[in-house]
């Protein structure tokens, strides 16, 4: 009995002790990323290069989510706002939904699915078949020819497609709820122009999608360089990136809409 | 044993090292005098692509030390270990193309990351090089479209991209076919001897590099345990040289790795 909870609280503590120092090592990462950052900001194409692959390749899936989740957003809050009988704020319930939470945590979200793995495979194969041991040999620093440009392509790219995601958001809520519907087209822009504010709303927004574009990336491609070289390696790893990536964004998003709403 | 090697541009003394608990060299030394071709040989798993990485500067010994140049490696910091990695050159295993990038592309790489060269002078140089491997042709194949032979002799053009004083091949012949193996060991003769460089082979094919080299170290069980030119070791009476020339299963190093009595296991098994 005694042998098997201290079996249990011996595996407890191991997992923590474990997950800090995985969480220790992680930070190491991201201060040295920055750290190597220069090359970066000197040979900017490097960036421009990333920012392809991990933005624009990544615009298919954010706008076509984004005009289903506004399309949503319109047939839901027309529904009960309609039984209010102010069916003409669901421009402004759209937009603050979209600005404040959804465009942002969506948008991160997708971005862990479908960039953020693909950046945790490419490095950990690239780890795989000694292409980043090739890069030292060569007397090329890996971290600030590899990570530092995915890093910075990923913080430039994440606001950007926030900010498209809440756009293609509110144009699907106007084609539901306008032209669909027929609440009236004044009342949804008015409202909405009227109601969301530059710096409460979308200014945080902005902020939030900045911070979970560091989260992300940093998390994908710290898997990705500590992956075990094998097969089943880079696959957990990839899986790893996908949860943990999911999970620091709804937490971050709870502590920074705290601190947002005072 | 041997002569003496002299004017060594590599010297690894009394050097030791270890995953944890395992020590992987004990106390090894070895020396590799400038223009020659030396290899490292052994059975798998004994450590003799570590002994790459630790004259790389990628690992850390335990004690004792690798020496570049006369400089000991592992009290370099970050930057003198990347001047010292610009006059090495090193074919990996497999290669280690950049996936992502052309035949060209990979080999004007460390031209590219380790020099101000003007593109059309890299453009002459990378064509220059693949020239030498025969590859000139193939400039705008991907890594995916080449064969192993091939990506091979490209990871070579890109080995020497930068002229290195020291070139270094972990395991050049696996998995080849004995052409490509022909023209690789043919090539890194003729590399080392065109550039003047040191090379350093590690590898286990017994045949084809006592056609080519000109001294060989034999790594056992963590130690040197037999060293000279080609000719002495083919005809060495001592039994682990005996058994890797000539390919015997059995011998110094044993067939079995380490288990009980057999007649016990087979016996015990049912009891448990």
């Amino acid at each position: 009995m005694f042998k098997t909870l201290a079996g249990v609280l011996q595996h407890i503590g191991h997992q923590v002790v474990d997950g800090v120092l995985r969480l220790g090592y992680a930070t190491r990462f991201f201060l040295y990323a920055l750290k190597m950052s220069g090359e970066s900001f000197r040979r900017f194409p490097l960036v421009i290069r990333e920012i392809y692959f991990t933005g624009v390749l990544s615009l298919i899936i954010i706008l076509v989510s984004a005009l289903f989740v506004g399309m949503v957003l319109g047939l839901q809050g027309y529904n009960t706002l309609q039984r209010y009988g102010s069916s003409e704020a669901v421009g402004v319930l759209v937009a603050l939904a979209l600005v404040r939470e959804l465009g942002p945590v969506v948008t991160a979200l997708l971005f862990a699915g479908r960039a953020g793995t693909a950046i945790t495979a490419e490095i950990g194969l690239m780890k795989a078949t000694e292409q980043l041991s090739a890069m030292e040999m060569m007397a090329v620093n890996p971290i600030s020819r590899v990570v530092a440009p995915r890093f910075w392509a990923g913080v430039i790219s994440m606001p950007f497609l926030a900010a498209l995601f809440s756009m293609m958001g509110v144009f699907g809520g106007y084609l539901v709820a306008v032209q669909l519907i027929g609440v009236d087209n004044g009342a949804f822009w008015s409202q909405m122009q009227s109601s969301v504010d530059w710096s409460d709303d979308i200014m945080n927004g902005v902020i939030k999608s900045c911070v979970f574009g560091v989260a992300c990336t940093i998390i994908a491609l710290f898997e990705g360089y500590d992956a075990p070289p094998t097969a089943e390696g880079v696959s957990r790893a990839t899986t790893r990136t996908v949860v943990i990536s999911s999970l620091a964004v709804l937490g971050l998003d709870f502590v920074l809409t705290a601190f947002m709403l005072h | 044993m041997s002569t003496p090697l002299k004017n060594n541009i590599v010297e690894i003394e009394n050097l030791s090292f270890g995953y944890s608990n395992r020590l992987l060299h004990q106390d090894i030394s070895m020396r590799f005098p400038a223009g020659k071709v030396v290899a490292i040989m052994g059975g798998s798993g004994s450590g003799k692509t570590t002994l790459l990485r630790l004259i790389g500067g990628q690992l850390k010994p335990q004690s004792g030390c690798v020496k570049v140049d006369g400089k000991v490696v592992h009290e370099q910091d970050g930057d003198g270990i990347y001047l010292m990695r610009r006059k090495m050159g090193m074919l990996f295993q497999f290669g280690a193309l950049f996936t992502d990038l052309s035949v060209f592309d990979n080999v004007a790489f460390p031209m590219r990351e380790n020099t101000n060269l003007p593109e059309v002078i890299i453009r002459d140089l990378v064509l220059l090089k693949l020239n030498a491997v025969g590859l000139r042709g193939a400039r705008d194949l991907m890594p995916a479209e080449l064969s192993g032979g091939m990506a091979r002799r490209v990871a070579l053009a890109r080995a020497v991209a930068l002229d290195p004083q020291i070139i270094m091949y972990d395991e050049p012949f696996a998995g080849l076919d004995p052409i490509s193996m022909g023209i690789i060991a043919n090539l890194i003769r003729r590399l080392n001897d065109a550039l003047g460089a040191t090379s350093i082979v590690v590898t286990h094919d017994v045949h084809e590099a006592f056609l080519f080299v000109d001294y060989v170290y034999f790594v056992s069980a963590g130690k040197v345990v037999a060293e000279g030119s080609p000719q002495e070791l083919s005809q060495s009476a001592m039994p682990f040289v005996h058994q890797f020339v000539h390919g015997e299963a059995d011998g110094p190093v044993p067939f079995h790795y380490a288990a009980p009595d057999y007649a016990q296991d087979m016996l015990g098994a049912g009891r448990v």
